[in-house]
């Protein structure tokens, strides 16, 4: 077990560092000048060449990759003289464009994005789960027939259209919830709360509805095994059937699902951020692609990889714990 | 309705009488079990011989009330020790499952749930009908594996399903079934799943058990040696109807039913010539749904134009007494059905193997 984590954990590292190489090496051979990007309109050439130079932009990609990783341990100075900048480790590099360093803006904009998939996280597990169930033992009637109707409706509605929905009709229409606006919960949880709602409802519907029908087939297929004839069998009241020897079996692939979706929602959830105009990951990745952002790009994109390269890790891990057959070597 | 032997004169443990099962499916009627009657004693062994989809497995769940009742229609009566199951309810039906009749299982590892120890499953068969502590339950539980012949059952008792061989969890699941002393046992193709040595084993364990415990056995099989090891009395099924009955002397050495011949003729034997190529029965089993006008084995029959009038191709064959205890569901006349069973078995049938 010990010997199974410590490879895991250094098979992780190297995805990462080939993760990282990848990446780097995508934006670099992408068109476009990334030293022409740090200055406006009216930008003489010397200017460029001197921030192209500040930036570490006129060396080979190579050595420019080894800046970059050698920045993320130990951190790097950017220019020299009076135009110096510190970025301490770990330094994922430094934005022109917002005049910060790429760590710092993604720390700022991880909190909202941390608290949306959390929120939307439980909200969709439990009517995702609970009605997933409930349809799969009420199988053929109406119940069952009724809800696999929402699950379809819900996971065919694409969630910029339930968003705009939502904002014009409880915000701007009825006026139920002021117009989202976001605060940490530490500030002021009931306007937390209130710009909160929509966002995780709206992200919510789209899991909960892929939740009811895996929990629903899952459920199905467990309660067609054969140990839940020999519980029946053995003269088992059908409750316990059911919870005891159908839910065990048929919620641990939901386990590993659930793991990898939060994971990477905390990368950031692109259209609902956007919608909802809260200052996370996915807002942030849409306005540095639109300003051509490229090591605030590449930070996002390292942030969400270790999230998701974590996620298989523990689910893994949790896996051997639940299904005794799994053994971690 | 016939009895052939009476174990011990108390009359059958369990009769089953004009048993159907159907299920109505959007194709149509299933019928799956179609006026099915056996009776077993307590301690005497029933083996029902079929091919897949000859409905014995059906049977053997209808017995033991595993069908959902919400989408099969179960009609007849199935008589437990002087009671009707199926007039009683779902609940009633369930009080008895594991405790007065259990039934054990083809795959050993699908039926025991991967996720609970052995130590679990077991106690967990006690407790729903008895009211015993849990260690209490535990200690019998590994009395029981001790008698199925686990070793070290008190380590393991501890063990997944999946650390164990086939042929031990076959003896857990026996175990099981046994935790509450049945007197009827179902067993639905036991040794499918498991080696020819293992097949040995468990079938000798069963037969042990069941001189201990005094256990009517209902052995659900299409494997003609587990039939002559272990059978006091067959019942053959086809097409969801009993085709032949009779003690397992009569079945084997002078069958009657056409069908019941080609069973017989399909079996390998060890003591013909190799020359002599196994004789399949041609053709399929027949659709539950749409079954054949007349004689449901008809198609497959290959004696049908020995009946006059093609009373195969339009009347149901009755089932009917052919000798003592012995019925065949036939049109064809008794002494041209032994004369061609004589043909088909030859003169060298001795006791098989």
């Amino acid at each position: 077990m010990t010997g199974y984590v410590v490879r895991r954990l250094i098979s992780m590292l190297l995805m990462l560092l080939l993760l990282t190489l990848v990446v780097f090496l995508l934006f670099s051979v992408l068109p476009g000048d990334p030293a022409r990007l740090t200055c406006g309109k009216a930008c003489s050439p010397s200017i460029i060449e001197a921030n192209r130079h500040k930036l570490g932009l006129d060396l080979p990609v190579w050595q420019q990759y080894w800046e970059f990783l050698k920045g993320i341990f130990v951190g790097r100075t950017y220019g020299s003289g009076t135009a110096t900048f510190n970025c301490d480790a770990p330094c994922l590099g430094y934005s022109f464009k917002r005049n910060e360093d790429v760590t710092s803006i993604l720390k700022t904009a991880f909190p909202p994005t941390f608290w949306l998939a959390v929120g939307a996280f439980i909200l969709w597990i439990v009517t995702g789960v609970t009605l997933g169930i409930f349809a799969a033992l009420r199988r053929g009637k109406w119940q069952d027939k009724t809800i696999m109707g929402i699950a379809l409706v819900g996971y065919s509605l694409p969630s910029f259209f339930i968003g705009l929905l939502l904002l014009f009709t409880v915000v701007l229409k009825w006026q139920l919830l002021p117009y989202p606006n976001y605060v940490s919960p530490f500030q002021d949880p009931y306007a937390f709360f209130t710009s909160m709602i929509l966002p995780w409802i709206v992200l919510a519907i789209l899991y909960a509805a892929f939740y009811m029908r895996l929990t629903r087939n899952q459920m199905l297929d467990t309660l067609g095994e054969d140990y839940i004839r020999t519980a029946r069998a053995k003269g088992l009241p059908e409750r316990v059937v059911i919870r005891k020897h159908g839910l065990r079996a048929g919620l641990t692939p939901i386990v590993t699902a659930a793991g990898l979706d939060l994971a990477g929602l905390l990368g950031g959830a692109i259209i609902t951020e956007s919608i909802f105009n809260l200052p996370g990951l996915g807002a942030l990745a849409v306005d540095s692609v639109t300003d051509s952002d490229l090591p605030v790009i590449v930070g996002i994109t390292l942030v969400t990889a270790t999230f998701i390269i974590v996620a298989n890790l523990i689910v893994d891990l949790l896996y051997a714990v639940i299904d005794p057959r799994v053994r971690l070597v | 309705m016939s009895t052939v032997a009476s174990g011990g004169g108390v009359g059958p443990y369990l009769d089953v009488r004009d048993l159907r099962v159907e299920f109505p499916t959007e194709d149509g009627l299933v019928r799956a079990c179609d006026g099915v009657s056996f009776s077993v004693e307590r301690g005497r062994t029933l083996a029902i011989v079929g091919e897949s989809g000859s409905g014995k497995s059906v049977t053997s769940m209808a017995i033991m009330g595993l069908h959902n009742r919400k989408t099969a229609r179960i009609s007849g009566q199935v008589i437990l020790e002087g009671e009707d199951l199926i007039a009683l309810s779902d609940d009633d039906v369930r009080a008895l499952r594991g405790n007065k009749m259990s039934m054990i299982f083809q795959d050993p590892l699908s039926s025991l749930h991967p996720f609970y120890t052995i130590s679990k499953q077991l106690v967990e068969a006690v407790q729903v009908h008895q009211a015993v502590s849990k260690d209490a339950a535990r200690s019998q539980a590994v009395e029981m594996l001790h008698k199925v012949g686990i070793p070290n059952p008190e380590r393991r008792i501890d063990d997944y399903p999946h650390q164990l061989s086939g042929g031990m969890r076959q003896r857990v699941m026996i175990a099981m079934a046994l935790m509450n002393s049945p007197a009827l046992l179902i067993a639905d193709e036991p040794t499918t799943a498991l080696d020819v040595t293992v097949q040995a084993q468990i079938l000798q364990l069963l037969k042990d058990l069941q001189t201990e415990f005094n256990t009517a056995i209902l052995i659900i099989t299409h494997d003609l040696g587990v039939v002559a090891d272990v059978a006091d009395e067959v019942v053959v099924m086809y097409g969801g109807r009993v085709v032949e009955h009779g003690d397992v002397q009569t079945i084997y050495h002078h069958p009657e039913m056409p069908y019941t011949l080609g069973l017989l003729a399909s079996m390998p034997r060890l003591d013909k010539l190799r020359a002599d190529r196994l004789d399949p029965i041609p053709g399929l089993p027949p659709s539950l749904i749409r079954l054949p006008q007349g004689c449901v084995f008809r198609p497959r029959c290959t004696y049908s134009d020995r009946v006059p009038d093609h009373r195969c191709d339009t009347e149901r064959p009755e089932l009917l007494t052919s000798g003592t205890g012995h019925e065949v569901r036939c049109h064809l006349p008794a002494e041209e059905r032994r004369a061609i069973a004589a043909e088909r078995l030859g003169t060298s049938v001795g006791e098989s193997a």
